[in-house]
């Protein structure tokens, strides 16, 4: 990690986007305190990740990005061991645990081994197990990898109803829709630096504008463009203009040049990250 | 990182050994079937088979002589098969130290769990083998009742051993170089079969500097056979320094291994 600068308020929910390697686990695992930071200062609820990582263990819950639910245990198992890891007395993890099932909406998997249960079951068994501290702050590497459309939607729930009784949550994803869905506030990482922070909204306006108008990448087109002076980047075969004003754009491309195949958005979080991360030919 | 650096251990050990005591007591018939079977075919075909041709090992019966060593070996394999493809299917294809490490429990406390539950699966392994050994009338009882609780000890020595190697291991196939480079030869060569004094002088003395078997062998016999001598001090004192030290390093290794 390289000089990176963050604070996340209590009770929102906070993403860190960026491309693989960009330094999100790490910087999650520095949270967990499980990577020891070598310098600066890192504080979570106010304590130092190096020298209280144990009380502060104590108050987060943790999805990780690989499943590691426990073979060798069924699912209520699973949960019980994890609990007296928490010190939890057994009596009141029982209790828990059942009203944590209910949550997910898994109760008749409960004797049931991890193994034969699907992607999407075992994704909500990771964030239910994740839940048995009563955590303040939720840590979510990458929550709803690998899952259908309805598992994504259940989770999501799950989110922001977490949120709303006050949990502070700390997310990574590679899925920009569900960035900009759940985050109030997130970052865009790469190579281990921070390159914007913001609310989804103000960092898609500050990059590119509302919209986006998209039309084919040749000369007369581009010669067109720059006579206006649009913001725009080519994107291989198409070329991206940046606007507050898509109709404006849109008809006087039309008029002017030879009419060519156009469309108009809205601009999305996954134009800026493409903006700002990917490797794209710019004008 | 230092390789020697003492573990700062709370109850959390505990709750990291009963995790595999539960996994273990969710099939107990199964695991409790091969250290009841095991000593009954070696008994079988070297006791009473070989022995046959042998009058007396070292001025006893050679079933009375082997039965020290058939538990001295399920001690050894008990808890460095525990702490090597064990630890390591947990660690590696299963997550299970990286889930746990998420909880306030440590990684120390992971890997110390990991090592007391080798040292008990050694202690369990060898108390079941006493009756059976007993019923042939090869150890001496009350004596032989000592071989518990220095079945932890002893245990507890090659789970160290077995850690430190599954702390260096890059895959897991790598893990079957100690075992047939260290566990097979200290398994023939630790006075289990024969008497330590029919091999070269030489070879005798590494037996008692390099192989721990050597010195576990040497108190569970003098413990079958109620003969007990001034010498097993030295084979306990070696038992106890040798695994302080392999312990912290094991810790150390494992540490440096999953974080960072």
């Amino acid at each position: 990690m390289d000089e990176i600068s963050f604070a996340v308020e209590k009770g929102e929910i906070f993403g860190f986007l960026g491309p693989n390697g960009a330094g999100k686990t790490t910087t999650m695992n520095m949270i967990q305190c499980i990577s020891p930071k070598t310098s600066g200062t890192l504080e979570v609820m106010g304590m130092d990740v190096n020298t209280h990582q144990r009380e502060i263990k104590k108050n987060l819950g943790v999805v990780p990005q690989e499943n590691n639910l426990d073979p060798d245990f069924t699912v209520y198992e699973n949960f019980l061991a994890y609990s007296r890891y928490f010190n939890i007395p057994r009596e009141s993890a029982k209790k828990i645990i059942d009203e944590l099932l209910d949550f997910v909406q898994l109760t008749e998997k409960k004797d049931t081994l991890i193994e034969p249960l699907s992607g999407g079951m075992k994704r909500r068994l990771i964030l239910t197990r994740a839940l048995i501290n009563k955590p303040k702050i939720l840590i979510l590497d990458e929550p709803t990898v690998g899952l259908d459309p309805q598992a994504r939607h259940l989770i999501w729930d799950k989110i922001k109803s977490l949120k709303s009784q006050g949990v502070t949550i700390v997310l990574t994803t590679h899925y920009l829709d569900e960035a900009a869905r759940l985050c109030d506030r997130l970052v865009i990482m790469d190579y281990g630096k921070i390159l914007v922070d913001g609310t989804p909204n103000d960092i898609v306006k500050e990059y590119i504008g509302t919209d986006i108008v998209e039309a084919e990448n040749n000369p007369s087109v581009i010669a067109c463009l720059k006579k206006r002076a649009a913001r725009f980047e080519a994107l291989g075969e198409t070329l991206q203009i940046y606007t507050n004003n898509p109709q404006e754009i849109t008809s006087a491309l039309l008029k002017e040049c030879p009419l060519r195949p156009i469309t108009a958005r809205s601009a999305s979080l996954e134009d800026v990250f493409l903006r700002l991360t990917g490797k794209k030919l710019r004008e | 990182m230092s390789y020697f650096k003492l573990p700062k251990l709370t109850t959390f050990v505990w709750k990291v050994w009963l995790r595999n005591r539960d996994v273990f007591m969710k099939t107990y018939k199964v695991n409790f079937l091969p250290p009841f079977i095991e000593p009954l075919l070696y008994l079988f075909a070297l006791g009473f088979g070989l022995g046959t041709y042998i009058d007396t090992m070292d001025g006893i019966s050679y079933p009375r002589f082997i039965a020290p060593a058939l538990i001295s070996i399920s001690i050894m394999n008990s808890a460095f098969f525990e702490c090597t493809f064990g630890s390591y299917v947990r660690m590696y294809y299963q997550k299970t130290f990286d889930a746990i490490i998420a909880t306030p429990v440590s990684i120390e406390e992971v890997i110390t769990g990991e090592l007391l539950w080798g040292a008990t699966k050694s202690l369990i392994n060898a108390t079941i083998m006493l009756p059976v050994l007993t019923a042939f009338k090869l150890i001496e009882l009350p004596h032989a009742l000592l071989v518990i609780p220095f079945a932890f000890i002893a245990g507890f020595l090659f789970a160290s051993i077995g850690m430190c190697f599954t702390a260096i291991s890059p895959n897991i196939s790598t893990l079957n170089y100690p075992t047939f480079l260290f566990i097979t030869p200290m398994f023939l060569f630790s006075g289990t079969f024969f008497p330590l004094q029919l091999l070269p002088e030489p070879i005798q003395y590494f037996a008692l500097i390099a192989l721990p078997l050597t010195h576990v062998v040497s108190i569970i016999r003098a413990l079958t056979l109620a003969n007990l001598s001034s010498f097993l001090l030295v084979n306990l004192a070696w038992i106890l320094t040798v695994s302080l030290i392999l312990f912290v390093l094991s810790v150390n290794l494992m540490k440096k291994r999953l974080i960072v």
